[in-house]
């Protein structure tokens, strides 16, 4: 992309707002984002994110699937971390998710609609961002 | 089939034990009996955090939280909620004047404990990916400082805000800004200070890793503010993946024209320049660090001149932490009054503590400041590992103190951390139980400042060398008392005389501890005992006879070869001993045995 003038970078704000806000509409997507800093790297996050691709091969789910990557969440202890978007159920993050988990929740989640036992947390912190 | 409510029950350790278990077995039988199964489906969670009020039930997707859940409750909660689609109000979590009785999850008070925000970005923005962060009101409040404000009401802004700087020592961040702004000469640089060195702190490096368009637009800020046209991030070479994706970050906003000639058409120029460190402690003190990015080596000189009127190449130059500049676009966007309203009366804003050692939940944690340890370490942290006892708790890396369990409830701040004789420090929070030793924590912190010390100035060469000595005699159990006031002395002149931060604080750790746990000094030096059995000298690992019942775990584990069965006993699996001569004091043996038999004597 060329330079921005501001008019542009407003331009580009509102379009990638409704974006954001599209992908979280009901139907549209489903949304696997892995936290992938050092310290979910270090616990084993690359495996977690191969088995989560290969996992969506195997369930021919790859192209109504996106697989996001993001910094960390603040959840160290239970690195790797992942969190779960599905259109119609409630947002989740699960923790210490290796490739058996990564397995499982797309068998469980993503196909049976159905959340894990024992792996899921609470997000640490309210959205500065709606308020 | 798809189900349409979710219930979490809490599955962590206070839960669990509070009945936690017949609630989610009560719950599914109650689904069962009221033919609702296939429409509720029953999870079981780790912890929430809040196990002041557990057990804890939340209901999804109303988000009901109930609190203080008995089993006898599980029957109500599935024939209101989950037949009816009502919630039990007497069941839900109300807040402290109890207001609101249908309390959304995000209002509880007990989340606000943590307010994310230089983390706001963290762990929901793709990092390499600059339309995400634009999306997430990215560059809204550049647009303000470049278009609408002058650089005096940038400043301003920043006045109002309160902010100071978070790499430890707390300088009003305006007051830095407006002196390199009123500094004369057309040629002046703003860097960050990514140079994280404090022994486990890691907050720097996750606010690079997931969210680097934050420091780059606090960057353009400060340098429109002081008229620079020039930024570096001075970073060190052992975070790779941090150097990685701002590299894309810079590129990404260099393409966007948000960095680089007449920035969004505004006249405005603003480039940043990558400076890579070897990892040296002291180059993260700024006129080290100065010397440092020049192609010097790095050693601090001294103040006056401050680098604000004479830095970089002898230009005006202001050195911001990377959070410090991570808080500036949420200020230039929200108002410096909106910062203001979170924290203490001098400390505003919020502060990211890189929770570790021996707590549960590890992680960072960010929450306003004037929160008392005791929220942060066990609410938020959800307390000690293992069930054992808190002894302290390390705060500012080599330049803090330890903190006791009498000033749990101190609020933290800057000031109140200073006056209990620790510092606010990059952030770092190492919590520590019954099984550390004191003098065996400031040893390590003192040896770690020995390899450190630049070596210019001879009461931080000398004094660290010093400190390290007598510390040695007293873990070796050779200490006199008259060694602790030599503790006191040169830890004292070496704050006094030191040439910068680093030789200034690092006796902090060990007057912290020689002040706060006199007693345990007293033991190593008096009793020749060291009541954690850290201090290998002064410990020894004995088997009783008795207790072991020739398991041979203690022996497998052992790395000296050195547990060994005796032979000649009528038992049927004789016990093990420990050849004292060969023991390394490891101690393996002590934690493999599971029956207790394995002594620190």
């Amino acid at each position: 992309m060329a330079k921005m003038s501001l008019d542009d970078l407003r331009k580009l704000r509102d379009t990638k707002k409704t974006d954001i806000q599209r992908r979280e509409a009901e139907g549209k997507e489903i949304q696997v984002i892995v936290g992938m800093g050092t310290c979910g790297i270090a616990a084993g996050a690359k495996v977690t994110l191969d088995a989560f691709l290969s996992a969506l091969d195997d369930h021919k789910l790859v192209d109504s699937v996106l697989v996001r990557q993001t910094g960390c969440m603040g959840l160290c202890h239970s690195e790797p971390t992942v969190e779960v978007l599905v259109p119609g159920m409630p947002t989740v993050i699960y923790g210490r998710v290796d490739a058996a988990c990564a397995r499982e929740i797309v068998s469980k989640h993503l196909v049976g609609k159905a959340l894990l036992d024992d792996h899921i947390l609470d997000r640490p912190a309210a959205d500065i961002m709606k308020g | 089939m798809a189900y349409n409510h979710f219930i979490l029950t809490c599955g962590g350790t206070g839960c669990e034990s509070n009945k936690g278990d017949e609630i989610y077995k009560s719950l599914i039988a109650n689904a069962e009996k009221l033919g609702v199964k296939n429409q509720v489906q029953i999870v079981k969670t780790g912890c929430f955090g809040f196990c002041e009020r557990g057990p804890i039930v939340k209901v999804l997707p109303e988000d009901s939280f109930y609190v203080d859940v008995k089993p006898e409750d599980a029957a109500e909660i599935i024939a209101e909620q989950i037949v009816k689609g009502r919630e039990v109000p007497r069941l839900l979590y109300k807040g402290d004047a109890e207001k609101k009785s249908n309390t959304a999850v995000e209002d509880i008070e007990f989340y606000q404990k943590q307010v994310r925000v230089v983390l706001r970005n963290c762990g929901v923005i793709n990092p390499e990916n600059i339309d995400e962060y634009i999306a997430r009101e990215g560059y809204l409040g550049l647009e303000k400082v470049l278009f609408q404000w002058t650089p005096e009401q940038t400043i301003e802004e920043m006045k109002v805000s309160g902010l100071r700087g978070r790499g430890g020592a707390g300088f009003p961040t305006w007051m830095k800004w407006d002196f390199a702004r009123k500094a004369p000469g057309d040629v002046k640089y703003v860097i960050c200070n990514a140079d994280e060195g404090d022994p486990g702190a890691y907050m720097d490096r996750s606010t690079i890793e997931g969210d680097p368009h934050s420091v780059i637009e606090g960057m353009i800020t400060a340098g429109k503010a002081i008229g620079s046209h020039q930024g570096f991030v001075y970073i060190r070479a052992e975070y790779p993946l941090a150097i990685e994706r701002l590299k894309i970050a810079i590129r990404q906003a260099q393409e966007y024209g948000l960095l680089g000639k007449d920035i969004l058409g505004s006249g405005f120029d603003f480039d940043i320049e990558i400076r890579l460190g070897a990892g040296a402690f002291v180059c993260g003190e700024e006129t080290a660090l100065i010397k440092s990015i020049e192609g010097n080596r790095g050693m601090p000189v001294p103040k006056p001149p401050f680098p604000a009127n004479k830095g970089l190449w002898q230009k005006p130059t202001i050195i911001n932490n990377v959070e410090t500049l991570a808080n500036v676009p949420v200020i230039t966007n929200k108002g410096g009054a909106w910062l203001a309203k979170i924290g203490t009366e001098k400390s505003k804003g919020t502060k990211v503590f890189a929770l570790t050692g021996k707590i549960k939940n590890s992680g960072l944690v960010e929450v306003p400041m004037g929160t008392t340890l005791r929220e942060i370490i066990f609410e938020i942290g959800g307390g000690i590992k293992g069930g054992k006892k808190f002894k302290g708790v390390q705060t500012g890396g080599p330049s803090g103190g330890i903190l006791t369990e009498a000033l749990l409830d101190t609020p933290i701040d800057f000031d109140t951390l200073v006056k209990n004789g620790s510092m606010m420090g990059s952030g770092g929070m190492i919590v520590m139980d019954e099984d550390d030793c004191v003098v065996d924590v400031a040893r390590f912190y003192m040896e770690f400042c020995v390899d450190e010390s630049c070596g210019k100035c001879s009461p931080c060469r000398i004094g660290t060398s010093q400190l390290l000595a007598i510390l040695d005699k007293i873990a070796g159990g050779n200490g006199t008392e008259a060694d602790l006031e030599k503790l006191e002395t040169i830890g004292k002149a070496m704050s006094k005389a030191s040439l910068c931060a680093l030789g200034q604080t690092a006796p902090n750790p060990t007057l912290s501890t020689v002040k706060n746990f006199r007693e345990e000094y007293l033991e190593h030096i008096r009793d020749k005992k060291c009541r954690a059995g850290k201090c290998k000298k002064l410990v020894r690992f004995e088997i009783n006879l008795d207790k072991c019942i020739g398991c041979g775990a203690c022996s497998k584990k052992c790395p000296a070869n050195c547990i060994t069965q005796v032979e000649g006993t009528d038992k049927k699996r004789p016990p093990y001993r420990i050849d004292p001569e060969k023991c390394l004091k490891c101690g393996e043996c002590f934690k493999a045995c599971k029956f207790g038999a394995v002594a620190k004597v």
